[in-house]
């Protein structure tokens, strides 16, 4: 590999080293959803992060910053997931990893029972809908990080959506000592609480 | 508790939507919960390490 051969690009590595620590963050949130396990999800972001900074010179400092680090992790992730395939092939592993990492009592009730309704969908609409959804991201750079077109991301947030309000009120996940069904019904108490009175 | 189907009407729809809001207030909580996490001190230390050195890496 050759190494920084143009020294002057110096303050540039500075600008691009300040704009990647400030997607620390994001990158972190990004990748809890996808590994699910917040130990595995932090050497996720390491490595995304290692990655860009490999990368910086193929970057053009102005565009999207923070898509072009997600792009990163999430080709990161599936890789990764492709070498240990028979680990993660099955969705419900993935959902009961999110069992375990949501298994923290000051975690608010409503908040694990969404990280349990997304353990449940597909990885594609899973991924889709926190892109859009909590992400920040237009479905044009959704669809740009995710390599898809945008078409196929607004089906997958759309049937994301409705699988995922299915789940919840249906309570199609077991957990023991809560009664099924009552998901939806804390996650609109939370909402009325966080949004104060209508 | 058996709750059968809703009848058909605006208030469904409406009712739908405030689920959806409901939802998607969550998620995005759920994320930012963990953007506002102190980010962990190795982070910035291996990008450092990077960032002296890149020779010295792999």
């Amino acid at each position: 590999m050759a190494g920084p051969d143009t020294p002057t690009d110096e303050a540039r590595d500075v600008e691009f080293r300040k704009a990647l620590v400030g997607l620390i963050p994001q990158l972190r949130a990004f990748a809890r959803t996808l590994a699910g396990d917040p130990t595995a999800a932090d050497d996720l972001a390491q490595d995304a992060m290692m990655k860009a900074w490999d990368a910086r010179l193929s970057f053009e400092l102005g565009t999207n910053m923070k898509a072009w680090t997600f792009m990163i992790l999430r080709n990161q992730f599936y890789s990764e997931k492709r070498r240990s395939w028979r680990q993660t092939q099955l969705d419900q592993e993935a959902a009961e990893r999110t069992l375990v990492a949501v298994d923290d009592p000051a975690s608010p009730v409503a908040l694990d029972e969404l990280r349990m309704g997304l353990g449940m969908l597909p990885a594609e609409q899973r991924e889709a809908l926190i892109l859009v959804g909590a992400g920040g991201f237009a479905y044009e750079e959704a669809a740009e990080i995710c390599g898809c077109a945008v078409g196929t991301v607004k089906s997958r947030v759309s049937r994301a959506r409705r699988a995922l309000q299915i789940i919840l009120e249906r309570g199609d996940y077991e957990r023991d000592g809560k009664a099924a069904g009552e998901a939806m019904g804390s996650i609109l108490a939370h909402a009325e609480r966080l949004s104060g009175a209508r | 508790m058996a709750k059968k189907a809703t009848p058909k009407r605006p208030l469904a729809v409406d009712e739908a939507r405030l689920r959806q809001q409901a939802i998607g207030a969550q998620l995005r909580q759920m994320f930012e919960e963990v953007v506002n996490e102190p980010v962990p001190t190795d982070f910035l230390d291996i990008l450092r390490r990077a960032d002296s050195g890149d020779a010295d890496r792999d």
